[in-house]
């Protein structure tokens, strides 16, 4: 796995559940190692991706493509995805792209 | 409304961040990784790649793509069926599921069924076709709008201009790379020509066979060792090659003569250096100081040499090194009229003229060269081979040079004076 991912996307717990925080990495091609941190998340069995973005201001479309792809690597598996603590304006931007219809909210 | 302007906002800091994208220096792969995310997430896309276009193999090579079945194609060919009908479309998106018609998505129809294609975007930018992106559905499920498809036209320009620019580029590496090649081609000609010159010049004088090579291999140690770039080093080793090509027009028996010549044949022999600068300016040489090495590799930094008596400076740089490779080759090889000498006199004649003939940085140079060989620290065999294993092994060879490297003063006194 890559050495400097926890700087950017920190996790907790292998088994079932996984939380991985987006940061605002996800903004850049950098976040790419946020997506690999998901799918590594999800090759190990855990059926619940918790992706917080408490530390995440904006999300941009490099984000949001991100988001998609972490997503749909999760529906192949046929694991949830949750995000939790997004900023309202991005709740909002979630809702209009419809990335909402394919994951669940919730405040941690 | 609100959702509406939202919407706008978002797609166009996508275009915007696109632009600046390509034209960032970044590597072409991160700017068509980024590309690809920027189109896909300002219209949330689920699944897309982007290719390009190659004119050889007709096909499209696949750069990006994010969301793709492990056997999505990397390499797709197109008829010329599929290329017209692209061109044709320019930047305008095809429905995949209405574009079965055409050959290209019959051949693929079961690939771009499993990764959920759902339109085709030929980039065709200045009526040159450069590669394609493929879109899947979009997050929300709904059918593109053409809002959407402006969009996607728009950022798709962006794209292909970006793979065009990269073409261009690849295309003047290339003839960067040709052109560096024929330079390559003409140098070695070049010299192989200068060898020829200098074996015809050495045939002239059976007494210094291999005269000219050698001193042109003197002058490269010496250049080497003074710390001169490669080009600067093959062009001290040509100067020294032809330094004494004036010679071909002296008498054969002026040249050959197994006594010490009298003083109208050394004025004949004199004009030599004169004559080669006169056959060597017209030629255009890759090294600029070929001409004036042939014409001052007879003058001395105390002024007394010949043709025109120049002092220290006044002489060129190059001409200094050929003259200490000149002389110290007459020094060591048998002459029509006497023996070669000992490595003790050679060195301390080079001293003691350091500062008088020599250029005392240039002998320094030399012996050093030839220090390091003796020593082991350089592993070339240079000085053995031109000299001879017997005169390298000379005994107590390596102190005789040391205390000529000390003896020589740093700089010439005579620099000073002019
Ligand atoms: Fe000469």
């Amino acid at each position: 796995m890559d050495g400097d991912v926890p700087m950017n996307a920190a996790s907790e717990g292998a088994s079932k559940q996984a939380v991985v925080y987006a940061t605002d990495y996800l903004n850049k091609l950098s976040g790419e190692k946020i997506e690999r941190e998901c799918k590594t998340r999800l090759q190990e069995g855990c059926d619940e991706l918790i992706l917080n973005f408490s530390q995440t201001e904006l999300v941009n479309s490099v984000g949001v493509s991100i988001l998609l792809g972490i997503i749909d690597s999760a529906a192949v598996r046929g694991a949830r995805v949750v995000f939790s603590d997004v900023k309202e304006d991005t709740v909002e931007l979630f809702d209009m792209l419809g990335v909402t219809k394919h994951v669940s909210l919730r405040e941690s | 409304m609100a959702d509406e302007r939202n919407r706008l906002i978002h797609t166009f800091g996508a275009l915007a961040e696109l632009g600046e994208e390509v034209s960032n220096k970044q590597s072409f792969q991160d700017t068509m990784r980024t590309s690809l995310h920027l189109l896909l997430g300002s219209l949330a896309i689920m699944r897309g790649g982007v290719a390009r276009y190659s004119p050889f193999g007709h096909e499209l090579n696949m750069l990006a793509m994010r969301g793709f079945r492990d056997d999505f194609p990397i390499a797709l060919s197109l008829c010329q069926e599929d290329e017209r009908q692209f061109l044709a479309n320019g930047l305008y998106p095809i429905e995949v599921s209405q574009a079965k018609v055409l050959p290209f998505f019959q051949v693929y129809d079961h690939s771009f069924e499993q990764s959920g294609l759902e339109l085709f975007v030929p980039l065709v930018v200045h009526e040159e076709p450069v590669g394609a992106v493929f879109l899947g559905q979009k997050a929300t499920g709904e059918p593109y709008t053409s809002y959407d498809r402006e969009i996607i036209c728009a950022m798709a320009r962006h794209i292909g201009v970006a793979i065009l620019q990269r073409n261009m580029m690849a295309e003047l590496e290339r003839r960067a790379e040709e052109n560096r090649k024929l330079y390559e081609n003409l140098r070695m000609t070049y010299n192989d020509t200068v060898k020829a010159f200098a074996a015809a010049i050495d045939r002239k004088d059976k007494y210094t066979e291999g005269h000219s090579v050698r001193v042109g291999k003197y002058s490269e140690i010496i250049a080497e060792e003074l710390g001169w770039k490669e080009q600067e080093v093959e062009g001290a080793a040509v100067a020294g090659y032809l330094h004494d090509i004036g010679k071909i027009t002296v008498e054969r028996k002026i040249i050959n003569a197994p006594y010490r010549i009298n003083a109208k044949e050394s004025s004949e022999l004199n004009k030599h250096p004169g004559v080669g600068y006169e056959i060597l300016m017209p030629i255009s040489h890759p090294y600029s100081d070929v001409p004036l090495a042939a014409k001052y590799h007879h003058e001395r930094l105390d002024g007394r040499g010949y043709p025109d008596g120049l002092f220290d400076r006044e002489i060129p740089y190059i001409a200094k090194i050929v003259n200490l490779a000149d002389s110290f080759d007459a020094m060591t090889t048998d002459r029509p009229y006497k023996r070669r000498r000992p490595a003790n006199e050679v060195f301390a004649d080079l001293q003691r003229n350091s500062g008088k003939q020599f250029a005392p940085e240039i002998v320094q140079a030399f012996f050093k060269g030839m220090y390091n060989e003796l020593t082991g620290v350089s592993k070339e065999k240079r000085f053995r081979r031109l000299l001879g294993r017997e005169y390298m092994e000379t005994e107590g060879i390596i102190p005789m040079l040391t205390n000529a490297m000390n003896g020589i003063a740093p700089a010439s006194n005579l620099t000073f004076l002019h």
